[in-house]
């Protein structure tokens, strides 16, 4: 009994004592953001990496979103007799829920975890100790480029992903399905307001920043070898895409 | 210049530095020998300030270094240049990106002058026509050496070689070896060596101390520690397995 409860106490302060680190972590990194950035060419180096890199990824889990949706979305309205309203639907859904929350998740399956990996490499092979050996600060040139680009990129990615979506939505919609064009994009623009672009993008900016802070922090302290870097890399992608998810839905309550 | 008092580190329940006490003379190179795992690039690390004791503490050039915040460590590191183990190299630049990454973060000169001055670093080291490759088109030796350029070309007072000659044949190892003694006859910086290398590292050593056991056992002029009667000096520099060092 006594050894269960030390081995709880012992995992309990762990997790504390972690949380604390990410915590300093990201209170040092927001810091070093509004001091000195880094140069703009190390942030541009990062959008394109993080932002326009995804494009792809997202155009195509976009479209086939929005097609999906409005594939359910057509079989539900049926049963109501209200079809008309699909692009209200679809669109509410992307813009308000998915374009956020998938974006940001295919964003950390490509760059989270190219991030912590990175990260991680120079970690093992002493990169960033030489870093402070010239005494220069690593969270300039390794954290501060990769959370502005990933705060700047994931809304526009958002945006991106809800009119692929919505673009997608309508193909199956209107041109397979027979809805009619006009009522699609009728009641979508008397419906979407705009707290809920608004709602949707404070979601992206959020996101953007768990996606730097957890991948940037995992790859910065990972363990010895390539097995270090590997489970900084595991856990990262896994870490953000929870707090992604749980974190949605907090703001979700809040902004709704 | 540099002093280590008392220093203690551990890690989990293993203690690798136990109450280390050393100094390292302003205008030398001194060598730090001793077996294998016995924390010798741990005790170059705390010297620089990339890991803090848990006792004890560092002081470089009267300044104690142990409870400074990061600005305070920034500022001593300005004296200071380090040659890693496996050379450190940014592996995302070039050679010359490499060299020159410290000029262009930490001054104002030109890309002409930065140009220069690089090129001058790397012919310093023996190396020409390799600006353009990355680390990893690079053989050790080289990557050693292109370490070594980034590393004098701040012209820091101290630099610090954690095993420089570590997995090279033993012509590269003579020359990086004699690397390091022209360049500190040249621009007279304090040197701190992590070797292995016995007996070469005794020829361009001015002090040796030898770590063994967390703490350092001997040190002196490099005749002194030839002469050593302790039994654990002279198994490592003889390189016996008979004698108080448990090989494996």
């Amino acid at each position: 009994m006594t050894y269960l409860l030390a081995t709880l106490g012992a995992w309990t302060l762990a997790r504390l004592a972690e949380m604390g680190r990410m915590t300093n972590f990201i209170l040092y990194a927001a810091y070093i953001c509004a001091r000195s950035p880094g140069h703009p060419r190390h942030i541009l180096k990062q959008i394109s990496f993080i932002g326009a890199r995804s494009t792809l990824v997202i155009v195509l889990t976009a479209g086939f979103t929005g097609m999906v949706l409005a594939l359910q979305g057509y079989y539900t309205l049926t049963k109501f007799g209200s079809e008309g309203m699909l692009g209200v639907a679809v669109s509410l859904s992307l813009i308000r829920e998915l374009g956020p929350v998938l974006s940001a998740l295919m964003v950390t399956g490509r760059a989270g975890s190219a991030i912590a990996a990175e990260i991680g490499i120079m970690r093992i092979t002493e990169q960033i100790d030489a870093l402070e050996t010239m005494a220069l600060e690593p969270f300039k040139y390794l954290v501060a480029p990769k959370l502005i680009a990933s705060v700047l990129a994931l809304p526009l990615l958002c945006a991106i992903f809800d009119v692929i979506g919505i673009w997608g939505g309508y193909l199956v919609g209107v041109k397979l399905l027979g809805v009619n064009p006009g009522a699609y994009f009728g009641e979508m623009e008397n419906s979407v307001q705009w707290k809920d672009l608004y709602s949707g993008m404070v979601k992206s900016v959020c996101f953007g920043v768990i996606i730097a802070w957890v991948c940037c922090y995992k790859g910065y302290y990972a363990g010895h070898g390539a097995e270090g870097v590997s489970r900084a890399t595991t856990t990262a992608v896994v870490m953000s895409s929870v707090l992604i998810l749980i974190w949605d839905y907090f703001i979700t309550s809040v902004l709704l | 210049m540099i002093e280590l008092k008392g220093v203690t580190k551990s890690f989990g329940s293993q203690t690798v530095l136990n109450g280390v006490n050393l100094e390292i003379p302003e205008g030398m190179i001194t060598a730090v020998i001793g077996p294998s795992g016995e924390g010798k690039s741990v005790l170059l690390k705390h010297m620089i300030g990339l890991m803090r004791p848990e006792s004890g503490s560092v002081v470089v050039d009267g300044e104690e270094i142990t409870g400074l915040g990061r600005s305070g460590l920034n500022r001593v590191r300005e004296k200071f240049g380090m040659l890693f183990q496996n050379a450190a190299l940014f592996d995302s630049l070039t050679v010359f990106e490499n060299v020159a990454f410290p000029l262009q973060e930490k001054t104002s000169l030109s890309d002409a002058e930065i140009a220069q001055r690089v090129r001058d670093a790397l012919l310093q080291v023996g190396l020409s026509g390799v600006d353009a490759k990355y680390p990893d088109q690079l053989s050790g030796g080289m990557k050693k050496r292109v370490g070594l350029a980034r590393a004098l070309l701040m012209n820091p007072r101290i630099i610090l070689f954690d095993e420089p000659t570590t997995g090279l044949d033993p012509v590269i190892c003579r020359a990086i070896h004699q690397m390091i003694k022209q360049t500190h006859s040249r621009f007279g910086y304090t040197a701190v060596v992590v070797s292995h290398e016995i007996p070469e590292i005794f020829d361009i050593s001015d002090r040796v101390a030898v770590l063994y056991r967390g703490g350092i056992i001997q040190s002196g002029t490099p005749e002194e520690i030839r002469n050593s009667t302790d039994p654990a000096v002279r198994q490592f520099i003889s390189g016996s397995l008979e004698g108080p060092i448990q090989p494996i």
